[in-house]
């Protein structure tokens, strides 16, 4: 069962590595997107650093919605994912591998370049650690539940806008206690409640995702 | 015999035939309803003794509230009934549930907003509640935008269905989310609770009320339900007899 989750997972990275220049994209999304808010707010110290854990969240939930919706289109258009539901392992423990593929490509770039946004945004060095421990909790949250998103519409032309439309809201716990986690730290107040509705909430989207998206493809297929 | 009648039930024609005795009956009683608690209400029940007559829009505004999270939990039974045994009625009260629960919440939010003018002195107020509605909104909005994004009708029922059996679980997890997020940085607003502190007087006409946008979203769902009947069935023969019979 391992070997098989660990071939999907290695099939979409051989994949995604083929094409060495788009592996950036979400990274460089991410960074044009956090430089817009000094520029488009205000580049005042003390107003950017208050503002900085929202902006590094609302970011995050921006840069994950727009890698995911081409999570599955490909494998949908040319027939790939059909092979998934023929195969005889279970289909969301190989769709888990695809959204497994996609946090690795996307999530975990993020994870090196949050410290250096946070050093842009000015949020203090001793908050870093709370930082990067809600991106990596709060991240395969977004892909799982992004993966929803992108499995109900990948039957349609252009998904763009509906899939934020009804991922979005979706997003809106991870990115109240994330950025409340950092904001408390900030503060200098205790962050283990929220990061730890965090971890709670990666459990449920780690339980649940997986058959919410292969019932959607399933019922795209047909 | 339920289960029969259930199964009965589940097939278009049947339920097109079965619920088009009940409209009369229950337009009547959301009318009588609805006039009821209006007067009593508006004209009898008497006027707050802090807020004056502006509480009065409570009459509106609760009953719509309480349905937006009512006709929510219906579309996720239904969505969640549509997955496993694909019947079709039940896929048509998903997408015609999230029209009618958006209308519900928006009127909610709407007089809500109207009230918090001249009570709060503000339209609009990031509070736990007014945001958690909202979201409510967006999530209603989202199951009617991909219903009417998908072309395929049974599709797109289906879809919309997962994504409101989806939301169901997410809403308890926003409703905390936000009540929490709330309380870490703005103070407590001090909301109207349906909470026994209502005086009897003020509590009979909002409950008559509350029956009567029970009554008016059945009869909505089911006449909004036979529409969308006709329309997805226009190609069978009993949808062109009937049609002849009309003409």
């Amino acid at each position: 069962m391992l070997n098989v989750l660990l071939t999907v997972i290695h099939r979409d990275l051989l994949v995604a590595f083929r094409r060495r220049a788009e592996l950036m994209n979400p990274v460089l999304f991410y960074a044009i997107v956090v430089t817009l808010f000094p520029l488009g707010v205000s580049p005042d110290v003390s107003f950017l650093s208050k503002l900085a854990p929202g902006v590094v969240w609302v970011t995050a939930l921006l840069a994950a919605l727009i890698s995911v919706e081409r999570i599955f289109k490909q494998d949908f258009e040319d027939g790939s994912i059909e092979q998934l539901f023929l195969s005889p392992y279970p289909v969301s423990l190989l769709i888990f591998g695809k959204v497994v593929a996609h946090w690795i490509i996307t999530g975990v770039p993020m994870l090196g370049i949050v410290p250096i946004m946070a050093m842009l945004l000015h949020i203090p060095g001793q908050v870093l650690p709370v930082l990067w421990i809600s991106v990596l909790i709060g991240t395969p949250i977004l892909s799982l539940v992004g993966a929803i998103g992108a499995a109900l519409t990948v039957g349609l032309g252009g998904g763009g806008m509906l899939i934020g439309l009804l991922v979005l809201p979706l997003y809106i716990p991870v990115l109240i206690f994330a950025s409340s986690a950092v904001s408390a730290a900030m503060d200098g107040q205790a962050v283990s409640g929220q990061l730890a509705m965090l971890g709670a909430g990666l459990i449920l989207a780690l339980i649940l995702a997986p058959l919410a998206i292969s019932a959607s493809l399933k019922v795209s297929m047909d | 015999m339920m289960w029969k009648f259930l199964h009965r039930l589940s097939s278009l024609k049947y339920f097109y035939e079965w619920s088009g005795k009940w409209i009369p009956w229950l337009t009547g009683l959301t009318i009588v309803l609805m006039v009821a608690g209006f007067y009593w209400g508006l004209f009898i029940a008497p006027a707050d003794y802090q807020q004056g007559e502006t509480y009065r829009i409570i009459f509106v505004h609760v009953p719509a509230a309480w349905m937006s999270m009512f006709v929510y939990v219906i579309m996720a039974i239904a969505g969640f009934t549509a997955l496993i045994w694909r019947t079709k009625v039940s896929e048509i009260v998903v997408s015609e549930c999230a029209v009618i629960g958006a209308m519900f919440t928006a009127l909610a939010l709407i007089t809500g907003m109207l009230w918090g003018k001249p009570t709060w002195g503000t339209y609009w107020q990031w509070d736990a509640r007014l945001t958690s509605e909202l979201i409510l909104l967006f999530l209603y909005l989202g199951v009617v935008a991909i219903h009417s994004a998908i072309e395929d009708s049974r599709t797109a029922s289906r879809l919309s269905g997962i994504l409101a059996v989806i939301g169901v679980i997410n809403i308890p997890i926003i409703h905390f989310s936000v009540t929490w997020w709330n309380s870490l940085h703005q103070p407590n607003m001090q909301l109207v609770s349906a909470s026994p502190s209502v005086h009897p007087s003020m509590l009979y006409p909002l409950l008559v009320m509350a029956a009567a946008f029970q009554a008016y979203f059945i009869v909505l769902l089911i006449i909004r339900m036979r529409n969308q009947i006709l329309y997805r069935e226009r190609r069978t023969n009993w949808v062109k007899q009937l049609l002849v019979e009309v003409n």
